[in-house]
């Protein structure tokens, strides 16, 4: 068992007749790089939901770091999400107010480690991302590479078993999205699994892997 | 799974309320006044209580009255002159003394008045012990001087009167010699005018039947006092005697302003519920500006269960520091008010605990829905948002 993602005839259908996704097969393997691709309406961002377990299939299986999700209660599923899986979103969704050592640290909240080592993980991933001398900004204090930078920081800090990046670089400028898809290739680097949803076919070219989907299909 | 910890919670809750610092505010406000009116109204209640008790523990609930009633046959009964002196021979009794209306007599401020206006002032014949056993004292001057045609005041007829040397009663003018401070326990006596038995005899014609006897006994047979006190005063018709104990009647002035009270307190959990409801606005309003944060939450791994008991948790801060803000003003409100009517402050601690209870309830009762809805919420709607 080496693959941390394994999508087989996976096909979600929504109320109403819209098939978003249709019998899907991925494997992402522990430690791989991965850019799914696609235009709008392409189906990516029902993959990212059914990959981060938001959601479950309407048909086939997803199994997450060995756990098919199917048969996981919502409980468990939180769980596997608060331990094994890290999400970056487009808009950041920094809590305002509160510090980039707090943000990254409430992201650990729910996975059950006691509050000094929260801070101390935070503090280390910040780090990590090139932010150790912004631990006591405010999210409206740093730039929006920066915000993303603690966004992944705080999806990193749980040392998840893959880390899931939807339109990362969507609201920044080019120079600002350059550094941080560079960090996360140097997260990559450092032996993450990653997986990045994006429209941007610049970006997903400079990935080991890219997977392209139109119409709901892996194409 | 993994539970949040009180502190943890505590966090988020106020992390909640500290994002829109004035909605939280004035959402607090509306439970602040329901639990400020309600104190207040209990705590100014039990602050006059307290203060009648203090009262009445200063007066003595040992005070027994006798009055005639009436006869078998509608007539205005008399109590024999003997009265006095039976009941003092009952074994607990301390002492007894009394009054005697000096009947179709008034008393004038001078003798210009014309003789119809007669003030509505009662002149009644007093025995020299009277004060010691009504516990009245004196505002100014001395008691009255056996045989001698002078007067004592009541508070009451002091003020009708005037500050005058003398009033003329039956064709003969009265020196002033006292004047008396309200009877709490003998409120009767402050509307009177109070005359020497003997001078009353003398030079008024007064018949010498007691129309109220005072009496004291020891506070443990004031009730044995009590039921022996009509045949002694009047052993051949006791059927014709009324007996009372004045420090129940102001005690039953107390009870009436308990209905009151109760109305008060009824609005008072009427501006509470009103609170309440402003709560749970509030907090539906919380969950449907913030499905990203809900979403993000359920992202970080959140459960349905962490996310219902973080509103939860808002709600009850929210409300608790509504309810700890009026249990406070409602203090303040009580002691004011209890200070300018010389009474001592009391809020009884069942007020103040039931108070805090009820904000608890109401928060949770008022948090509970919102909080249901924002758990319900499927974690890729709420990220859509």
């Amino acid at each position: 068992m080496n693959a941390v993602i394994e999508l087989a005839g996976v096909t979600k259908a929504y109320p109403g007749g819209v098939t978003a996704v249709r019998s899907v097969d991925l494997t992402v393997a522990y430690g791989e790089l991965v850019a799914i691709v696609g235009p709008s309406g392409s189906g990516k961002s029902t993959m990212l939901h059914l990959i981060g377990t938001l959601d479950r299939p309407t048909q086939g299986t997803v199994r997450i770091d060995g756990h098919d999700v199917a048969t996981l209660t919502d409980r468990q599923l939180s769980g596997l999400r608060a331990t094994r899986i890290g999400f970056v979103f487009q808009q950041f969704h920094l809590a305002p107010g509160r510090t980039a050592l707090a943000n990254v640290a409430d992201g650990l909240l729910y996975s059950g480690v006691r509050r000094k080592e929260r801070e101390w993980r935070a503090e280390a991933a910040l780090v990590r991302v090139g932010l150790g001398d912004r631990l006591d900004h405010r999210p409206h204090q740093l730039s929006g590479g920066e915000r993303q930078r603690v966004a992944i920081a705080r999806a990193v800090a749980g040392d998840p078993a893959v880390l899931l990046a939807d339109e990362p670089t969507g609201n920044l400028d080019s120079v600002s999205g350059a550094g941080v898809v560079e960090l996360l290739l140097s997260l990559h680097s450092s032996g993450t699994t990653v997986l990045i949803i994006t429209h941007d076919r610049e970006i997903a070219a400079a990935l080991p892997r890219q997977v392209p989907m139109h119409d709901g299909r892996v194409v | 799974m993994n539970r949040l910890g009180f502190r943890d919670l505590v966090n988020l809750a106020a992390y909640g309320l500290h994002a829109r610092p004035m909605r939280a505010v004035l959402s607090a406000l509306g439970i602040a006044i329901g639990i400020a009116a309600m104190t207040a109204v209990v705590g100014i209640s039990s602050s006059s209580r307290a203060d009648l008790d203090r009262e009445l523990a200063a007066l003595g609930t040992n005070l027994l009255t006798v009055t005639p009633g009436q006869t078998m046959f509608g007539k205005e009964a008399t109590l024999p002159d003997t009265s006095v002196p039976m009941i003092k021979r009952i074994g607990p009794v301390q002492s007894a003394t009394a009054t005697g209306l000096v009947p179709s007599t008034s008393v004038y401020r001078t003798d210009r008045i014309p003789a119809g206006e007669t003030g509505g002032l009662a002149l009644l014949a007093a025995r020299s012990d009277l004060l010691g056993t009504v516990g009245g004292t004196l505002a100014r001057g001395t008691w009255l001087v056996p045989k001698y045609p002078t007067v004592v005041l009541g508070a009451t007829a002091a003020r009708r009167l005037g500050n005058v040397p003398s009033v003329y009663i039956a064709g003969r003018w009265w020196t002033v010699s006292g004047v008396l401070a309200p009877v709490p326990l003998a409120p009767e006596l402050d509307q009177s005018v109070l005359v020497g038995w003997d001078a009353a005899t003398s030079y008024l014609g007064f018949d010498g039947h007691p129309t109220t006897v005072y009496t004291r006994s020891a506070d443990a047979f004031v009730e044995a006092v009590r039921g022996v006190l009509a045949r002694t005063a009047n052993p051949s018709s006791p059927d014709e005697v009324k007996v009372s104990k004045p420090s129940d009647a102001l005690a039953a002035r107390q009870a009436t302003n308990a209905a009151f009270t109760a109305l008060l307190l009824g609005l008072g959990a009427v501006a509470l519920l009103v609170g309440g409801i402003g709560v749970a606005n509030t907090m539906v309003i919380s969950v449907l500006e913030r499905r990203a944060e809900i979403g993000l939450r359920r992202s970080l791994g959140a459960t349905r269960g962490q996310i219902r008991i973080q509103f939860v948790a808002e709600s009850l801060l929210l409300s608790l520091l509504g309810g700890a803000a009026g249990v406070l003003l409602g203090y303040l409100v009580t002691g004011l008010y209890a200070v300018t009517q010389k009474w001592p402050t009391v809020v009884p601690l069942w007020a103040l605990a039931g108070g805090v209870g009820a904000t608890l309830v109401i928060g949770g009762v008022a948090g509970l829905y919102p909080a249901v809805r924002a758990a319900r919420l499927a974690p890729t709607e709420a990220l859509a948002a």
